[in-house]
C-alpha cells in the first residue's frame, strides 16, 4: 500500500498543473453559492442556516463530479500513461485507491472553499455548528460516492465524452430513486415497500439526514460501502 | 535474465502472439524485428506485465509475471511505444514521480537518480518544461530516462529509436551499447542497420510466431551478398 503515496501526490498537484483545477473551482463554487442565493432564497428565508446551500449539492454534483471524475483512467487510456503507470511497481488496487483518493481531496478541498457561506451565517446570525458541521460531512461523503461512480464508468472507456454522459447517466438513476416527485409516480406503480426500498439506494435519501443534524451510522455506511463497491468494481474493469 | 516460455495472447479470434519463447541473457542485446502487427508489441507487454497471457510465462531474474507481476516490474525498466508520460509536469517533476514509485522516497536519494538519468540522457536543458511543449527526439529521451531511472538489470525498449533524426538515432544507440554489459536489454525495431549495429542476438516473428533466433552473423549468411531487407522480406511473407 505505500505505493498509493506517489501516485496520489502526483494525482492531486496534477489538478493544479493544468487549468482545470481553477476552472472547476471557479464554477464549483458560483454554482453552489449561486444556487443558494438565487433559488435557494439565502436571505429570503432570514434564518441563520446553510440549508438553502447544501440542498442543491446533490443536483449540483450530478454534473460536476462527472465532469472531475471522467478523465481519471479514460485520459490515461487514450494518451497511453496507463502502459507506463502500470509497468511500475503498483498494483490496480494501489493506482485506483491512489487516483481515487486524490480526486476525493480535490473535492474535499473545493466543497471547504464554500467557507465564507459559514463566516456569512456566523456573522449574521447565530446558526447551529452542529448543522453545518455535518452537512459538511454528508456533502464529502456524497462527493465520495459520486465520484466512485464516476471512477468506475471512466475505466471502462478512452472517451471522455462516453465517460461523462455514461456518469451522469448513473449518478442521474441514483439520485432518482430518492427524489420525492419520481417516488411518487413509481408509488402510482409499484407497492410501497418496494418504492421505499429503491429510495434507499438514492444519494438524496442518505443526504437529507446530514442536512438536518442527524449522523446516522448507516447513512455514513451507505456513501462508504458505495464507494467501496465502485472501486471494486473499478479494479475488475481495469484488471479484465 | 529474461525467460520467455510459450507465450500465448488472443484478441478475439486472432492469436496475435502464438506461443512465442526465448531467453535472453546478462549482457545480450536483442533485437526484436518483425512486421508491422506481428506480435512484437504485445510480446513485450505480456513481458513487463501490462497484458496477462493467455497461456506461457515470462520469468524475469527468476521472478514469474504471471505469479508476482510487482517483482518483475521492479527488475524492469520499460519504455512503451512512442514514450507516453503525463504532458503536464515538467521533465524534473516526472521524473521525480518516476522516482518515488521505484521507492526512491527521501529527498536526496530520489534527486540523485533524477540527475543520473538526466545526465545519462542529456536531457538537463530541458529539465523545467512541461513535457507536452517538447519536440519528439526530447519526448522519446524522457522516456528513456524513466526506464533508466532505477539503473534496472532488464531493459524493454519498444522502437526506442522510432521518430528521431539520425544524429539522435546514433546516440541512443551508443548509450543502449554503453549500458548493455550490465543488462539484459531486448529492443524492438524496424530498422535492420540498427539490429547489425547494435545487437548480438537477432529474433524475428510472423504472425506471432518465432521464425528466427541467431546472432547478427548468422542472419547476413543465410543469403550471403544479400541486402538484410531482402532477407527479411523472404522470411516473413513465405508463410503470408
Amino acid at each position: 500500500m505505500s505505493q498509493i503515496t506517489p501516485v496520489f501526490k502526483r494525482e492531486f498537484l496534477g489538478y493544479f498543473r493544468s487549468p482545470v483545477a481553477y476552472v472547476f473551482l471557479v464554477v464549483f463554487l458560483m454554482a453552489s453559492v449561486g444556487l443558494a442565493f438565487f433559488i435557494g432564497g439565502f436571505f429570503r428565508t432570514n434564518l441563520a442556516s446553510l440549508e438553502s446551500f447544501f440542498v442543491f449539492h446533490p443536483w449540483l454534483f450530478l454534473f460536476l463530479i462527472p465532469a472531475a471524475g471522467m478523465r481519471l483512467w479514460s485520459e490515461e487510456k487514450r494518451t497511453g500513461t496507463v502502459e507506463l503507470l502500470f509497468t511500475l511497481p503498483i498494483t490496480t488496487l494501489e493506482a485506483v485507491l491512489a487516483k481515487f483518493f486524490a480526486a476525493w481531496a480535490f473535492l474535499t478541498v473545493a466543497i471547504l472553499l464554500s467557507f465564507p457561506m459559514v463566516i456569512t451565517v456566523g456573522y449574521l446570525g447565530d446558526p447551529d455548528w452542529g448543522v453545518i458541521a455535518s452537512s459538511y460531512l454528508g456533502s464529502i461523503l456524497m462527493a465520495g460516492s459520486y465520484l466512485g461512480v464516476c471512477s468506475l464508468t471512466s475505466a471502462l472507456t478512452r472517451n471522455q465524452v462516453i465517460s461523462f454522459v455514461l456518469s451522469v447517466l448513473a449518478c442521474l438513476v441514483l439520485l432518482f430513486l430518492g427524489w420525492s416527485v419520481f417516488n411518487s409516480v413509481l408509488h402510482s406503480v409499484f407497492p410501497v415497500w418496494l418504492v421505499d426500498l429503491l429510495a434507499n439506494f438514492s444519494f438524496a435519501t442518505h443526504f437529507n439526514a446530514f442536512t438536518k443534524g442527524i449522523i446516522d451510522p448507516k447513512d455514513v455506511v451507505f456513501f462508504l460501502s458505495l464507494t467501496g463497491f465502485t472501486l471494486f468494481l473499478n479494479v475488475v474493469a481495469l484488471e479484465r | 535474465m529474461i525467460e520467455v516460455k510459450g507465450l500465448v495472447k488472443h484478441y478475439g479470434s486472432k492469436r496475435a502472439v502464438d506461443g512465442v519463447s526465448f531467453t535472453v541473457n546478462r549482457g545480450d542485446i536483442l533485437g526484436f524485428l518483425g512486421p508491422n502487427g506481428a506480435g512484437k508489441s504485445t510480446t513485450m507487454k505480456m513481458i513487463t506485465g501490462f497484458l496477462r497471457p493467455n497461456a506461457g510465462t515470462a520469468l524475469v531474474n527468476g521472478h514469474d509475471v504471471t505469479r508476482d507481476p510487482v517483482a518483475v516490474k521492479k527488475q524492469l525498466g520499460y519504455l512503451p511505444e512512442s514514450a507516453p508520460a503525463y504532458g503536464e509536469m515538467t521533465v524534473e517533476e516526472f521524473l521525480g514521480f518516476i522516482a518515488e514509485t521505484r521507492d526512491f522516497r527521501a529527498r536526496d536519494a530520489r534527486d540523485a537518480q533524477v540527475e543520473r538519468a538526466l545526465g545519462l540522457t542529456q536531457l538537463a536543458p530541458v529539465r523545467r518544461q512541461t513535457i507536452e511543449t517538447l519536440s519528439k527526439g526530447y519526448k522519446q529521451r524522457v522516456g528513456f530516462a524513466q526506464a533508466l531511472l532505477h539503473n534496472p538489470p532488464v531493459l524493454i525498449l519498444d522502437e526506442p529509436t522510432d521518430g528521431l533524426d539520425p544524429n539522435q538515432k546514433n546516440e541512443v544507440r551508443a548509450l543502449i551499447k554503453n549500458l548493455a554489459a550490465e543488462k539484459a536489454v531486448v529492443l524492438s525495431t524496424h530498422i535492420l542497420e540498427e539490429v547489425e549495429a547494435i545487437c548480438t542476438r537477432v529474433i524475428i516473428i510472423s504472425q506471432g510466431k518465432v521464425v528466427v533466433d541467431e546472432t547478427p552473423a548468422q542472419f547476413r549468411a543465410r543469403q550471403p551478398g544479400a541486402r538484410l531487407d531482402a532477407i527479411f522480406r523472404s522470411l516473413t511473407t513465405s508463410d503470408a
